[in-house]
């Protein structure tokens, strides 16, 4: 399991505010689906090699000797800041007060391969970044020993300081006048049970900056000098540019430049509304080669339309001719990421040198794309990230990095461009629709003879510039839209599961879970409908159709701790009814059970229940934070939100009519229990959003006796 | 035109072209508090919110030309770490925030109920807090509004009233 750091220099380098900079220089830790990708297609996806021009610099020694940490991970509200701090601390023999996490700026060398998301972040630092902390805290010590003039193994270490010989350093005093590094092999690491902050539920490191408003976010950065610029793109989708009326735009009030690029025009003014007014005197002539309907989308994404991947396969197919056979087809609609804070950056390009300052989850790609964009090498582009005003995928996707690089280099003058809320909404990367056909026959004994999940979906990885095309050559299948497809109950003796993906005329990509969210929606109401059929409890149902492997005994687990926490009942009391549900998404097992009633029509949620097997958690009470937010977007995205197409365009275009939960939707009771079935941290910011749809959807079909096929989940 | 108003406890006097720039633009980018956000820049989502009066208002939809002779506070006058709003300081102890962007509108808008409400009931929070969260926080945000009331009860009439 553990694997060993390799190590490349170190590197003491002078930098502002600190007293000196340590380094350790390595990178060789990829997630484990990347590194399975990367086995099938090593020579074609060269993995980060970390031999840029500029040291790799992991942590830095203030002046107020603390430990700062250069992250390669965002935040983005998942709480990973908090747990690097945590792993850091323990590792470092420092108090979390001592230490600073702060995003990697690019020009650190510290840029992370592929992404902040896929709820891997502390899942894929957990080895490596202990390791590093227990070396540099070895370093330090080599260091000391000379210092103090006595031997390494007289040393202690606490709180940052170390002492022996009588005497004592503080970290500021030990890097003082070190060029050169000895660097031991790699320590071992401590037993769990002797960390003090892993494990712990502690404080956000964030938390203070977040309550009082600091200015941390993408939208609150400046430069001096800074313009401000506003774009206009079409609001048709596939609409191309004709002509415009740029002259007459330019010579109103506080504008500085119009330019017009390939699809979009960019209004560059001395301030924001002046920028924005100048946008409403701006007449475009598009050309709108179609209109494209709900309808129209909704043929492309159908079962049997496009390309097929047989994702699951044992035993044999369910025959159509069969009048034993139940099939039930779901569907979910186009979703909008809808985060708070509008895609946007600051950025200055001059003397042959872009710096960029903006909330991204792909510093890294961000880097590339403009650097390309601008014609200049990799190292003349400084990405600097901010913290996430959220991010829910939304931000793997930073083209308006791009253009207010463009528009910055126009204009001679930094620039700060933000998305309108009418840009977010035509112009997002959208949880693509699915549809799915759900068919299931029950053998004599009251369990299912087999199951199947044929399911479509537009684009969610492929295409996607973090994922190249060639991976989805290799797969055959949509990595993104296949997530949660899969049956669960291996025990059935015939299942499958098939993929079917399309590409759409707009963007769809990543969006927070992918397609779990949809997918167990689909498989664990059909689940739930069977049991009824079958006269069967649904959770005795479940766990009777579910293997004896590892995986299946924590799914098992899960299950029968929210069952016995819920004391789930299949009848109604008070006019309430439990739905049940579980999922396993990137390994760890969830179970839902939502408590639920309805009034003059509408359905209320009282309380969910959630049980998540996460393996180790660095963090439980952000782990829980995690799944209480996972629920409520998940409710949010299951029983409110839907995008649509209207006269050609996609349609809401603002909050409201993008209906989302608000307050009042928002369970007022959320329990959570956390087993721990895996020795190393798993996933938790997107697991948890699996089951919430289905199990709301099982206990509406108790309590009105209908079945709901389609999200968002309406009784009417 | 010159507006003079009070930016948490501060006189203020802006000059603007434009008498009905959003105050929220004046707020972040002329005063720069860039603690009062923007979200959708038409009054649905409540991230600009902050009090007029004591009265919460959404920045984004409302001109400067109206907060002529007001009193305004932000997040930066709503408390300081070392004198916390009770407001901030529940939303610290049920750890609320999670990516934060929202998290100001929210605790503005919270406070400005429990000036109107100092103990909102559950329908209260529903009926009154009504800005959008897409993190989920609205779970630990009702413990905190909860919170909030008991430990301005407890301060009582040492609390400033805003």
């Amino acid at each position: 399991m553990a694997k060993k750091i390799s190590r490349r220099k170190f590197i003491v380098r002078g930098g502002l505010g600190t007293v000196g900079v340590l380094a350790i220089g390595t990178y060789v830790f990829r997630n484990p689906l990347r590194r399975a990708m990367l086995g099938m297609a090593e020579s074609l996806v060269p993995p980060y090699s970390g031999t840029g021009t500029e040291p790799n610099l992991w942590f830095e020694i203030t002046k107020e000797n603390k430990v700062r940490v250069h992250s390669p991970k965002v935040e983005m509200g998942q709480g990973t800041f908090t747990s690097i701090a945590q792993m850091v601390a323990d590792e470092f023999e420092v108090r979390m007060d001592q230490v600073e996490v702060v995003g990697a700026a690019t020009e650190t060398g510290i840029i992370d391969g592929m992404s902040t998301g896929g709820s891997l972040s502390v899942a894929q630092l957990w080895q490596p970044l202990r390791e590093m902390a227990a070396t540099m805290r070895e370093m330090l010590k080599i260091e000391a020993a000379k210092k103090l003039n006595t031997d390494l193994s007289n040393l202690t270490m606490k709180e940052g300081v170390i002492s022996g010989n009588g005497q004592s350093l503080h970290l500021s005093e030990v890097i003082k006048d070190v060029t050169k590094w000895e660097v031991p092999d790699t320590p071992d690491l401590k037993p769990l049970k002797d960390y003090k902050y892993i494990g712990k539920p502690i404080s956000r490191v964030d938390l203070d900056a977040k309550v009082y408003g600091d200015p941390i976010f993408g939208m609150d950065a400046a430069m001096p000098e800074m313009l401000h610029a506003v774009i206009v793109r079409p609001e048709h989708v596939g609409a191309v540019f004709k002509s415009a009326n740029i002259g007459d735009t330019e010579k109103k009030s506080g504008v500085v430049k119009v330019v017009q690029k390939d699809n979009w025009i960019g209004i560059v003014a001395n301030s924001y509304p002046e920028a924005l007014a100048a946008k409403f005197e701006l007449r475009v002539d598009w050309d709108i080669p179609k209109k494209w309907t709900e309808e129209e989308i909704r043929e492309i994404i159908t079962v049997g339309n496009g390309n097929e991947m047989m994702v699951q396969k044992e035993g044999s197919a369910l025959s159509d001719d069969d009048n034993e056979v139940v099939v039930l087809e779901f569907k979910s609609p186009i979703g909008a990421h809808a985060q708070i804070e509008p895609n946007g950056a600051v950025a200055h390009v001059a003397d042959g040198k872009a710096t960029v300052i903006l909330s991204t989850q792909v510093v890294g790609v961000t880097q590339k794309q403009v650097a390309e964009a601008l014609g200049f090498e990799l190292e003349n582009v400084n990405i600097i990230p901010t913290y996430l005003g959220g991010g829910f995928g939304r931000r793997l996707n930073t083209s308006h990095a791009v253009e207010a690089a463009l528009l910055s280099q126009e204009v001679g003058k930094p620039v700060k461009y933000f998305f309108t809320r009418k840009e977010e909404f035509q112009h997002d990367m959208f949880r693509p629709p699915t549809h799915h056909i759900m068919k299931g026959k029950l053998g004599g004994n009251g369990l299912l003879e087999g199951v199947e999940h044929h399911f479509a979906s537009g684009n969610v990885a492929i295409g996607s510039v973090i994922m190249p095309d060639m991976i989805h050559g290799v797969l055959n299948a949509d990595i993104g839209a296949i997530r949660g497809g899969s049956i669960q109950y291996r025990k059935v003796p015939n299942f499958r599961a098939v993929q079917w993906h399309n590409p759409l005329p707009f963007a769809t990509s990543w969006w927070r879970s992918l397609g779990l969210l949809a997918n167990t929606f689909a498989i664990e109401s059909f689940i739930d409908e069977m049991a009824i059929k079958a006269k069967k409890n649904p959770v005795q149902f479940r766990l009777d159709q579910i293997e004896d492997d590892e995986a299946g005994q924590r799914l098992k687990a899960v299950i029968k701790k929210a069952a016995d926490m819920s004391s789930y009942s299949d009848q109604l009391a008070n006019g309430r009814a439990m739905g049940f549900a579980a999922s396993t998404d990137a390994g760890a097992p969830c179970a839902h059970v939502a408590e639920v009633s309805v009034e003059n029509n509408e359905i209320k949620i009282h309380k969910v229940t959630c049980v998540l097997d996460c393996g180790i958690a660095v963090n439980p009470d952000q782990v829980k934070a995690q799944c209480e937010g996972s629920i409520i977007m998940g409710i949010s995205a299951s029983l409110h939100e839907k995008m649509t197409l209207k006269d050609g365009q996609l349609y809401p275009t603002i909050y409201g009519p993008y209906n989302m939960a608000l307050m009042k939707h928002a369970p007022r009771e959320i329990e959570v229990h956390l087993i721990q079935g895996a020795d190393v941290p798993l996933p938790v910011g997107e697991p948890p959003l699996g089951p919430i749809g289905a199990a709301v959807a099982n206990a509406i079909k108790r309590l009105t006796n209908k079945r709901l096929t389609e999200l968002p989940l309406r009784l009417s | 035109m010159i507006i003079s108003f009070t930016v948490n406890n501060q006189p203020q006097k802006v000059e603007i072209e434009d008498p009905n720039t959003p105050l929220l633009w004046v707020v972040r980018d002329i005063l720069d508090l860039k603690g009062t956000k923007f979200g959708c820049g038409k009054a649905a989502c409540g991230a600009c919110t902050l009090l007029v009066d004591g009265q919460a208002i959404r920045s984004c939809s409302y001109a400067v030309k109206f907060a002529e002779g007001k009193q305004v506070t932000t997040i930066e006058g709503l408390g300081t770490p070392e004198n916390p709003h009770p407001v901030q300081q529940a939303w610290i102890e049920e750890v609320v925030p999670q990516c934060g962007y929202c998290q100001p509108g929210f605790m503005m808008a919270t406070a400005a109920l429990l000036n109107e409400n100092p103990k909102p009931t559950d329908e209260d929070i529903d009926q009154n807090i009504i800005n959008i969260c897409r993190c989920g926080t609205y779970y630990r945000m009702r413990k905190a509004i909860h919170r909030a009331a008991e430990l301005t009860g407890d301060t009582n009439d040492s609390t400033p009233k805003l």
